[in-house]
């Protein structure tokens, strides 16, 4: 059975409690008032589309496909606006992030969401080697709706590479090699252990 | 002054070739003119910044800052760590705060941090380069090493979100930190003082993800500057400097704007103050060049 599925059955129409018990921070969405400061706190808030006091407001209501579904989430800057500002305390934008995470898990997440993509794309560029290649995380992202959009994308940015480049802010080497860990072995082994501790922790096998 | 020496964090892109290289060289230049040390933390990794939670999960995002902390510890165990990037330095933080409060979260994490022979005690404080400037070397101080006054600039201290929220610096309001300001006036500048957009989100690393949402972002905090009169934008992050730099022509095609306004570094302004040339100054690493500042080094 699906990761997802057994989550459905283990907490059967009690969504407040899987996100307790799965959402990093998630325990803290039980203590929100709906006093909706930090909805009108995110930068992005017109393109959300439930922004966060609505989300917590969903998950008590069960709402557990589209809390999970949305792409809410992936429109969160990490600004945290919301986090100075919430009167009861809330770590709103670590439950976003918490959020987004855990709907990954489930296979959930939106799918050919742009920054979904993205920070996917930089995940994996920075445990390759350790330390994020720019240059490679930047044409990974300029062709990640495929080839003929690559094209299209790179034209349009075109001139800030070569801005870059000119200034020395860029360098093509970097596509050959570039910065990394020496100890990347180690660097792995202890990106593996926390993964499997944490898949314990939460009930998940494998990945 | 007696050398203070930190242990530092630089992140990737202060990298060599990297985005903000030139950050890098700037603030080399500064430290050395107020004598003070920074000793990389051997084999640092990237700290997945603010934007690691699609492929890593909480504890392994932590591991990622643990394992620096513990890195540090091991060849610097007597000195704070710091951090010139406002994401690293938030993220290295925020994992000292976690697993402070969570002993649990600590025993995981030392237990993936074992694989690789290392061990967390998370006894030293993490700290962002301006922290070290205003509390450890003082206003005074940085004021008294000033050769060159910038007389005449206008500038607007853009503060942005991650060096001001959640933590910020000690002393200073979320809403209008005024430590920026304050370095411009010490530097014989005059700041901005209601520069409206000074601690606005640009988007951060949506802007790749999202580049016209943010872009609508940027042309306001940049449109703001303006109206404040401003020769140019001052900051203390490498995330916001890219953003609000290299976007301006694009924002100029979508809008019809006619935005061309340097945005360059707090140790750009005091490296140029102390009356070092443009290219420890790190001037020419600027896309739109910073004219007046090349001026006066020149000088
Ligand atoms: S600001 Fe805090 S209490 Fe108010 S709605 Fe948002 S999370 Fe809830
Ligand atoms: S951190 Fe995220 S959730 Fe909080 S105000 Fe900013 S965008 Fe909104
Ligand atoms: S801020 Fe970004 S680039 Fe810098 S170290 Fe952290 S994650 Fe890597
Ligand atoms: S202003 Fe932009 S780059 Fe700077 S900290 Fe905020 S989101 Fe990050």
């Amino acid at each position: 059975m699906s990761y997802n599925q057994d989550m459905i059955e283990k907490y059967r129409g009690n969504f407040l409690k899987e996100v307790t018990d799965n959402v990093e921070e998630g325990d803290w969405v039980k203590m929100c008032m709906q006093c909706g400061v930090c909805s009108g706190s995110c930068p992005l808030g017109p393109h959300w589309e439930h922004p966060p006091q609505e989300i917590f407001m969903m998950i008590r209501a069960n709402k557990r496909e589209e809390v999970l579904e949305s792409t809410s989430m992936w429109m969160c800057t990490s600004c945290y606006n919301c986090i100075a500002r919430c009167p009861r305390g809330l770590p709103i934008t670590h439950i976003m992030h918490g959020l987004a995470t855990y709907s990954q898990r489930l296979g959930l997440a939106p799918q050919n969401q742009p920054t979904q993509k993205f920070a996917n794309l930089f995940w994996k560029n920075l445990v390759k080697k350790g330390r994020v290649n720019e240059l490679k995380l930047g044409l990974s992202l300029y062709f990640m709706n495929g080839f003929g959009e690559g094209i299209k994308t790179s034209l349009k940015m075109k001139d800030i590479g070569l801005n870059m480049l000119k200034t020395k802010r860029m360098s093509p080497m970097e596509y050959f090699g570039g910065h990394g860990c020496k100890d990347i072995k180690g660097l792995h082994a202890i990106l593996k252990k926390a993964e499997e501790l944490e898949n314990a922790r939460i009930g998940k096998s494998g990945s | 002054m007696a050398k203070k020496s930190y242990s530092f964090y630089p992140g990737c892109s202060s990298q060599k070739a990297a985005s903000s290289s030139n950050y890098q060289v700037s603030v080399d230049t500064m430290c050395k003119e107020l004598d003070i040390e920074l000793n990389e933390i051997p084999d640092w990794n990237c700290c997945s910044a603010s934007i690691g939670y699609a492929g890593g999960g909480e504890l392994p995002r932590l591991a990622l800052s643990a394992r620096n902390m513990a890195l540090s510890e091991q060849a610097h165990g007597d000195q704070d760590i710091v951090a010139t990037c406002a994401a690293c330095w938030l993220a290295t933080k925020e994992t000292q705060e976690r697993l402070h409060d969570d002993q649990g979260l600590l025993a995981e994490t030392n237990q993936a941090l074992a694989e690789a022979g290392l061990k967390l005690k998370n006894d030293k404080k993490i700290r962002h380069m301006v922290e070290v400037l205003i509390e450890d070397i003082g206003y005074q101080e940085l004021g008294s090493h000033v050769k060159k006054p910038l007389e005449g600039l206008k500038i607007a201290g853009y503060v942005g979100c991650q060096t001001n929220r959640p933590f910020g610096i000690d002393g200073e309001s979320f809403e209008n930190p005024k430590y920026l300001d304050k370095m411009i006036e010490t530097v014989g500048a005059e700041a901005c003082d209601n520069y409206e957009k000074k601690v606005s989100c640009c988007g951060g690393a949506l802007a790749f993800s999202e580049p016209e949402k943010s872009q609508a972002l940027i042309k306001d905090i940049i449109e703001s500057a303006y109206d404040n009169g401003a020769d140019m934008i001052v900051t203390p992050c490498p995330v916001c400097q890219m953003n609000t730099e290299v976007y301006q022509d694009q924002i100029n095609a979508k809008y019809g704007t006619k935005f061309k306004l340097p945005v360059v570094y707090y140790s750009t302004l005091l490296s140029v103050a102390y009356g070092k040339s443009a290219k420890e100054a790190a001037l020419d690493g600027q896309i739109i060049r910073a004219k007046q500042l090349e001026d006066i080094a020149g000088k």
